[in-house]
């Protein structure tokens, strides 16, 4: 019988958690804040005999993701950590980790990129990690970090995916502040994973194979590519199915884009992260003036889910994406060019306009979210949408 | 990997694994040499220094005699040629048939 207990606890706790209850057979992982505390718990559980791990210290994030790769195609179960500068160091390795079909979990606690300097939280980083052939999850609060985490574990080494997964959590925001979050026992947790079997493993001396090869000069580069997209394609199915067989478990229903108020919403904010609480909390307010405001959280994001966000918006008369990251030079942030596709062929093509927002940590007010919704509501009712990009909370 | 050229993205090992030994002979790698070796019989005294030397195994045996080049193989680097103590290998152009003709 599965028993779950309540803790008062940071983000990076439950993830360091959910890794220690995975059982990774090695973690490489260099400290980054605010990814610090993670790899600090996991390596004094290895010191301490509470799992039995092969931590490595490695001498940068690079160097974490490449010994991250070689325990991988040795055939271990690999787990690590990292944020900002230290995602964005390992970038090379996340298109081999992905290429390479490897399913190593890494948390990132998503932080701004310099310059200038700063270590608070927006999603540059992931956003910027988000064509290199990753699942990536978004969690809200510490126990949808955990419950990621968990997961990312059964997802990354499903046989029809096969990939590296990202799970991800607000820095500071999620990460470092103290939430209320439930802990599934560890033999639950355990019996969920399950054991890793590799398909190919170097150092399976029995069965030879050759890791890294070369597929240039008209070789099947191309192919490989493809059927690393069928293999992301066909993780939506594998991350619903796991995602419900959690929820089963735990009691938390999962949903790849989770809803508040969108039965009878006009006026819709599709929000990633910490902020979806922000959100859901004015559209509550709003709801009791009158106001049909909903809220779409994206937790999700690679695969994106374009077509249950598509549904969910389906009956909204004007749509608001925040993002919490540029995309300079585009017509707006990550999360506003995805929503613009997945409406492209929907039949109500609502009016959407995008948001930047709670760059290098500042402030996500909720008069800011308010102040979006009263936007929302002019152009509900008629007034033109100003095009291009509007930056919230920036003089 | 046989059949390789016509497989589907999904008849591939997964992560670009090459799961059986032995199959660089497979991979022609001789279209990018510029210039052949060509063997004099008369000079040569069947040393083997050149089968010895040869980075790509491209020199083939018969009967412990040097016998022609695998031309699918043989890059065009030279190696053989410098080394035999016999200068009976030399380096010509390609398109060339013979040597001493610098096309």
């Amino acid at each position: 019988m599965p028993t779950q207990k309540t803790l008062a606890v940071t983000g990076n706790t439950m993830v360091a958690e959910a890794i220690r209850q995975a059982a990774p057979d090695v973690i490489p992982a260099y400290p980054i804040t605010p990814q610090t505390t993670v790899v600090e718990e996991l390596s004094k559980f290895v010191a301490n005999g509470r799992m039995h791990a092969e931590y490595v210290n490695v001498e940068s994030e690079h160097s974490a993701m490449s010994a991250a790769i070689g325990a991988s195609a040795a055939g271990a179960r690999v787990a690590t950590a990292t944020s900002s500068q230290g995602l964005a160091l390992m970038w090379e390795e996340l298109h081999i980790a992905a290429g390479m079909r490897l399913p190593i979990v890494m948390f990132n606690a998503n932080r701004a990129l310099s310059a200038p300097i700063n270590i608070h939280c927006d999603h540059s980083d992931v956003m910027g990690a988000r064509d290199t052939g990753w699942v990536i999850l978004f969690a809200e609060t510490a126990q949808e970090a955990y419950d990621n985490t968990v997961m990312s574990f059964r997802i990354a080494e499903h046989p029809d995916v096969l990939l590296p997964v990202m799970s991800t959590a607000d820095g500071f925001i999620t990460t470092h502040a103290i939430d209320r979050a439930e802990i599934m026992d560890d033999e639950t947790v355990a019996a969920f994973v399950g054991q890793y079997t590799p398909e190919f493993a170097l150092l399976d001396t029995d069965n030879p194979v050759s890791h890294g090869s070369f597929a240039g000069l008209g070789g099947p580069y191309f192919e490989f590519k493809r059927s690393q997209r069928n293999a992301i394609d066909r993780a939506a199915g594998v991350i619903k199915a796991i995602g419900d067989e959690w929820a089963g478990i735990c009691g938390r229903p999962f949903g790849m884009v989770e809803t508040f108020g969108m039965e009878d919403a006009e006026l819709a904010v599709v929000v990633i992260g910490s902020t979806a609480g922000n959100c859901r909390h004015v559209a509550r307010e709003l709801r009791a003036e009158g106001v049909k405001a909903g809220v779409v959280k994206v937790r999700c994001f690679r695969p994106f889910p374009a077509a249950e966000l598509a549904a969910a918006l389906a009956g909204v008369k004007a749509v608001a994406v925040l993002d919490r990251s540029e995309s300079f030079g585009a017509q707006g942030g990550p999360l506003f060019l995805e929503t613009c596709s997945a409406l492209y062929g929907a039949e109500n093509r609502p009016p959407v306009v995008d948001y930047v927002y709670g760059l290098g940590g500042s402030d996500v007010k909720l008069e800011l979210i308010r102040s979006v919704y009263d936007d929302l509501s002019a152009i509900a009712s008629g007034a033109a949408a100003a095009s291009g990009l509007r930056y919230l909370g920036a003089r | 990997m046989s059949g390789i050229g016509s497989w589907k993205a999904e008849e591939f090992p997964r992560g670009a694994v090459i799961p059986e030994s032995g199959n660089s002979r497979d991979y022609v790698t001789g279209g990018w040499r510029s210039e052949r070796p060509v063997r004099s019989e008369e000079k040569c005294n069947q040393c083997l220094l050149c089968f010895i030397f040869c980075p790509d195994s491209a020199i083939n045996v018969e009967n412990e005699q040097v016998t022609t080049f695998n031309l699918d193989h043989c890059k065009g680097c030279g190696v053989c040629a410098a080394e035999c103590p016999q200068d009976a290998i030399e380096m010509v152009p390609e398109g060339c048939e013979l040597p001493g003709v610098n096309g």
